[in-house]
């Protein structure tokens, strides 16, 4: 089924009564070439790539919920390529260029909305900071535009510029950065591998990883065991359960992250606007609603809920950032699981188990990464080689201490980031 | 979510600074060897459900405490001063 404007007009003149369910509901076979364990955004992604890429269609995503219904529909949508470090920067700047095209490709909107992301700061060496970065990112052949006050406040003119703690100097502005709608980048992956043969099982929980010899033979799962020479670990999250059926301690604690949505409001925001000073961050929707949050509550859970400390810190952020928010009636607040690592960067690699590959430690950033993250994944267990833009994510970089990737220069160690 | 210190007794969260997983008192000897040194730096359990962790009462008596609490609930289900612990052990 492909959308278009002549179908969309078709069905409106009909009653919509042609439209049809966008995947398959199929049963478990007793066999794959390969078993994705996760139909989150990176899973199906994966999967689609498999597909698209490589010809693989033997493959069965296998999801505990449904499809949508994890972090890749709990996210605040932020798309961006605005990172420092070789390994993050150019696997990001991949995963923009292949979201530029994400809507053609896959037929769907995805409502990529190139907005402009604008990083604020509020004092000399924070502007030097962001002059630096932005020439990383310029030299990694994405945009970036160093704006003074009087630059912000063409964009951005409803800041509290004068705040007395933190005056706003100027913002790091990066034009390709947006938002997407995240539940249709989840179900248009999700109809193009189903469309290509990949069977998307849904209410189907991974219950133990089988290994014979050292390899990966299978999986066993609520319904039933399944086979497979190649397994994939796409549960961000819960990466730490998982593994742990393969014998497998990660570099990686479970924390959880708010955001927060507002009644719907008239067009106000038009950017993404960052205050890292502040822990906050917030866009506007295409319904209207205010959608911010801000740090992680900074203690290990599995909870898909915060306190509210964190809660009563973001609020107060908001205010001193942009006062006239104070109005605005808050509707929601939710929390997601992060996967995080020692260095706040992720890991895509082989497991140290023969046929076992993990996707892993996102972070709170996984959301942009899902293109790049899907297709280098896919690249790995297709070919057994690492893609050139994530070959930097290795599981052994903390081991070794090489190549380490500390966006925030606070260190290698949990909990600091 | 509110924690028992043995000192100051049930405090609000704010008081306190998480320091992660309880294994910092399962420090390796200095030459146990790489192996050891990195998977107590790096890798964790991180369960589902009760958990053993640090936490500072850094804005009221200064202790460390390790605090048993549910990972999946917040659920707080008991805590001991670390020193308290280390010299049990020792």
């Amino acid at each position: 089924m492909r959308f278009s404007g002549l179908r969309v007009l078709k069905e409106g003149l009909t009653g919509n009564k042609g439209w049809r369910p966008h995947w398959r509901d199929p049963e478990p076979k007793p066999a794959y070439d390969m078993i994705i364990i996760g139909g989150g955004g990176h899973g199906l992604a994966t999967a689609y790539y498999l597909a698209r890429e490589h010809g693989l269609t033997n493959i069965a995503v296998l999801e505990k919920g449904y499809i949508g219904g994890g972090n890749v529909g709990r996210n605040t949508t932020i798309v961006r390529a605005n990172y420092f470090l070789p390994g993050n920067s150019e696997f990001y700047s991949h995963s923009l260029k292949l979201w530029e095209g994400l809507e053609q490709e896959l037929n769907y909107n995805v409502m990529h909305s190139q907005r402009g992301l604008i990083n604020l700061f509020h004092s000399d060496g924070q502007r030097d900071a962001f002059a630096r970065r932005g020439n990383a990112m310029i030299n990694q052949g994405d945009d970036a535009e160093l704006l003074d006050r009087d630059g912000v406040r063409r964009h951005l003119p409803y800041l509290d510029f004068d705040n007395a703690r933190f005056p706003v100097y100027g913002g790091l502005y990066h034009p390709r950065g947006g938002t997407a709608r995240h539940d249709a980048v989840a179900w248009g992956y999700a109809r193009g591998a189903d469309e290509r043969g990949v069977d998307l099982i849904q209410n189907c929980e991974v219950t133990g990883i089988n290994i014979e010899a050292g390899s990966v033979t299978g999986v066993q799962t609520s319904r039933g065991a399944i086979n497979a020479r190649k397994v994939g670990v796409v549960v961000a999250g819960r990466s730490g359960q998982v593994a742990e059926m393969a014998g497998l301690r990660l570099p990686i604690e479970s924390h959880v992250l708010q955001a927060f949505v507002t009644e719907g409001l008239k067009p106000c925001i038009d950017h993404v606007v960052s205050f890292g000073m502040g822990h906050f961050y917030i866009s506007q929707s295409d319904k209207g609603g205010l959608v911010f949050g801000g740090d992680l509550d900074f203690y290990a859970s599995y909870a898909q809920r915060g306190n509210m400390p964190m809660l009563e810190h973001v609020m107060e952020a908001g205010m001193t950032l942009m006062p006239m928010i104070g109005k605005a009636r808050v509707l929601r607040s939710w929390g997601g699981i992060m996967d995080m690592t020692p260095d706040g960067s992720p890991i895509i690699d082989k497991a140290p188990v023969e046929g076992l590959y993990l996707n892993c430690g996102w972070c709170y950033g996984g959301f942009k990464a899902v293109p790049g993250s899907g297709y280098s994944f896919a690249h790995l267990m297709a070919t057994d080689r690492p893609h050139e833009p994530a070959a930097k994510f290795r599981l052994d970089r903390f081991r070794t201490g090489r190549a380490l990737m500390d966006e925030e220069g606070t260190g290698s160690q949990h909990n600091l980031h | 979510m509110r924690i028992t210190c043995p000192i100051c007794g049930e405090r609000d969260r704010r008081e306190f600074h998480y320091q992660g997983a309880a294994v910092a008192l399962d420090r390796p000897a200095p030459d146990a060897g790489a192996e050891s040194w990195d998977d107590y730096l790096h890798n964790r359990e991180n369960p589902a459900g009760p958990t053993r962790e640090l936490w500072h009462h850094e804005a009221g008596c200064g202790a460390w405490l390790v605090v048993t609490r549910d990972t999946v609930t917040h659920e707080m289900q008991g805590s001991e001063l670390a020193s308290a612990l280390q010299e049990a052990d020792s």
